[in-house]
């Protein structure tokens, strides 16, 4: 039998044919809907594909994108950021994350400009290197923090099991971990008075590709049932894109309004008990989250429970760690860019004062946010 | 204790050795000379008499701090010498005299020092190139990571009016061999990404191909090796220098397996991943076949991967199979992994 390759993971998902296909059918099942559907992708790697693969171009006008909060990066709020950069600058403290975190500024710099001043910042791709970097720097703390959905949380939990069992005493841990249904229920149906959420425009949602691999599709059944609002968990390729907007399109058409899964190949209903168990074992839903944009949204964080304080850098350093929240510039739109009331362009500092080389909102900050992939690969349309 | 020429140098390198004094001659003559050694080197003056055509001739000259020192496929020295060398022959030049200057961390390993001195005249011979002055510095542990080197190179011009200034709607866009290799296999070698891979990195003297180009009669427009920025930066630096369009077939891209491997697993592309020993060439539709005919007696990948327009002038185009089409924009910042 053949040998599974990488490439047989995308290979087939980006064939061109294919994808004029789906086109089709969506044009002509788009012709018979007589109104405007808005598609949230909620995941930063749905913006970043949609975006890059050009898939905009091949819509018909009455099918539109809202960009969704899905990108760890964008929707850190600034205070955290200060919380890493002011952890970094600890005497004896290694700060570990993961990827561009590390260029995100907070109030008074990035963790490169800490690194660049003489802290010590590493960028891992997986949280287990923790164990070696830890090992190497027997005399020195290692704070992890920690950022990502549902799909990087298990990777937090599984490090945090080896340091326990191992009997490792040098990593600690900020937790930034966030999850998905809670701020898709916040941005159709916000608790919050300061926040018009039924203005949204959002019709239907494309879930998120590798969180639902971990959560399982179940976490969606809701948005159907008690919002009205169709849910098909895609696949991060074009072709799983296109297939997905596809199905939203014909649920409009038929008039159905259900969870449907287009990522078959490795979403299932219950999703990966094992790592569900384990994130329950170590992790706790805080009250409330602040996300950069849109605020605060109910019981859309972790942190780790009571029991593992010993290792959480934020009970540690409470003392050395800024409390006061920072809000977005005033200028900046990015909530509103979130419930897809505005596009980017429609923003009067996008591209001028707001560029990825100096962010000012949180959507210019990653390569996943959409400001920054509209930035990057946006302007032809 | 100081030992004389001829004999075993010490394991590491000392402070003492960057003296001026008996060990920095010790090193100089027992590393450097060894294997640079040339009628000019040799004379030893405080500055190199050279041989040069009386008409123009180019110079460039560049500093290389890689890390790891030593990576699948080269080391720094191969890297110091093709990356000067390179400049040279992409301005239709023949590589001839170079400087070599070191800056080593002190503890530094002798016989690390001379495999890469070895690499470094392995890939001079390639050039028919002679490092003809040089000069080397030994500076406290911790204030250098391992070794420093900068090297200076003067050529011949073979071909005049190489620019990247001349590009014309109509012409043709054309890469010498797969991207993205170099920047792909140091990223899988860093600390903090453990990636297990058999990836080398591309890292060659490109004056041969750029000899066999100018021998066969092809007229070059525009020449350069694409390096830090990778082919995306030499792209756009040329549609803005020359005010056109550069249209690119994305599919027309050649990128090798593993290298596309990395980009999936990192979320990079490999147009934004640095190369040694690949270019991007623009000809007249008419020196195609006769470009690509001397490029894939190199390596068969060479291919045409675009044209020159005027749709968005000053801008990269790439064109997907599907019929849409981006803008393909320099890559800003440091290359960090996307996290989802």
């Amino acid at each position: 039998m053949a040998e599974l390759e990488l490439k047989n993971l995308y290979d087939n998902f980006r064939d061109g044919k294919t994808l004029q296909a789906y086109a089709k059918i969506i044009a002509e099942d788009a012709a018979k809907l007589g109104r405007t559907i808005n598609i949230m992708e909620v995941c930063g790697g749905h913006t970043h594909s949609i975006m890059k693969y050009g898939i905009p171009q091949l819509m018909p006008e009455n099918i539109n994108f809202i960009h969704g909060p899905g990108c760890p990066v964008c929707i850190m709020p600034k205070e955290r950021i200060d919380h890493a950069y002011v952890l970094a600058q600890q005497p004896d403290v290694i700060l570990v994350t993961l990827g561009d975190m590390i260029k995100v500024p907070g109030s008074n710099g990035s963790l490169q400009d800490a690194r660049a001043k003489g802290a010590d910042v590493r960028f891992v791709y997986s949280p287990m290197e923790c164990l070696k970097i830890a090992e190497e720097n027997p005399d020195k703390k290692v704070i992890f923090f920690a950022i990502g959905f549902e799909t990087t949380t298990p990777m937090t939990a599984v490090l945090l099991d080896q340091v326990i069992k191992m009997g490792i005493d040098n990593i600690l841990f900020h937790i930034n971990h966030v999850t998905v249904p809670e701020v898709m229920v916040e941005l159709i149906d916000s608790r919050d008075e300061h926040v018009d959420s039924y203005n949204n425009q959002i019709d239907a949602f494309l879930g998120p590709s590798h969180v639902s691999v971990i959560s399982g599709s179940k976490i969606y059944e809701k948005f159907p049932k008690e919002y009205g609002r169709p849910v098909v968990v895609s696949g991060f390729e074009p072709v799983d894109v296109m297939e997905g907007i596809s199905m939203i399109v014909k649920q409009f058409v038929e008039k159905r309004c259900e969870l449907e899964v287009q990522y078959k190949r490795v979403v299932t209903r219950e999703g990966n008990l094992n790592a569900q168990k384990l994130i329950d074992t170590y992790f706790d839903k805080v009250d409330l989250f602040r996300w950069r944009g849109l605020g605060n949204v109910p019981k859309s964080g972790l942190k780790l429970k009571d029991a593992y304080a010993k290792y959480d850098a934020e009970v540690r350093y409470k003392e050395v760690l800024p409390l006061a929240e920072i809000e977005d510039h005033k200028l900046c739109i990015c909530g509103d860019i979130l419930r897809g009331m505005a596009k980017p362009p429609e923003c009067t500092i996008f591209g001028t004062a707001c560029k990825p080389t100096t962010p000012i909102g949180s959507c210019m900050v990653s390569s996943e946010g959409a400001c920054a992939a509209y930035y990057k690969y946006g302007n032809l349309i | 204790m100081g030992t004389r020429n001829g004999e075993k140098m010490t394991k590491t390198i000392t402070i003492a050795h960057g003296n001026g004094g008996e060990e920095n001659n010790e090193l100089i003559t027992n590393i450097f000379y060894k294997h640079f050694k040339n009628d000019i080197l040799s004379k030893s003056e405080d500055a190199a008499v050279l041989d040069v055509p009386p008409e123009s001739i180019v110079m460039t000259t560049d500093s290389f701090t890689v890390s790891p020192l030593f990576f699948p496929g080269g080391d720094i020295g191969k890297l110091a010498v093709c990356g000067t060398c390179n400049d040279i022959a992409m301005m239709g030049a023949k590589p001839k005299y170079l400087t070599c200057s070191v800056i080593i961390e002190e503890g530094f390993s002798t016989r690390e020092l001379e495999k890469i001195v070895r690499s470094m005249k392995k890939e001079l011979e390639i050039n028919g190139a002679m490092i003809v002055s040089g000069d080397t510095k030994v500076i406290p542990k911790g204030s250098v990571d391992k070794l420093f080197i900068n090297t200076t190179g003067i050529g011949e011009i073979m071909q005049p009016d190489i620019s990247a200034h001349n590009l014309k709607e109509g012409m043709r866009v054309i890469v010498s061999r797969d991207i993205g290799r170099h920047g792909a296999a140091i990223f899988a070698a860093r600390e903090g990404i453990t990636l297990e891979s058999s990836l080398e990195t591309d890292c060659a003297s490109l004056y041969p191909q750029v000899k066999a180009l100018i021998d066969a009669g092809v007229e070059i427009m525009a020449m350069r090796d694409a390096t830090r920025g990778g082919v995306a930066a030499v792209l756009n630096e040329w549609a803005k220098a020359s005010e056109v369009c550069i249209e690119i077939e994305e599919e027309k891209i050649p990128v090798s397996e593993e290298v596309r491997g990395i980009c999936e697993m990192l979320g990079f592309e490999a147009v934004n991943f640095a190369n040694e020993g690949t270019f991007v060439l623009a000809i007249s539709a008419e020196d195609e076949p006769k470009a690509i005919e001397v490029l894939q007696q190199f390596n068969t990948d060479a291919t045409v991967i675009g044209t020159v327009t005027h749709q968005h002038e000053g801008k990269v185009i790439l064109n997907s199979s599907w019929g849409t089409k981006r803008f393909l924009d320099l890559p800003t910042g440091e290359l960090l992994p996307r996290i989802c």
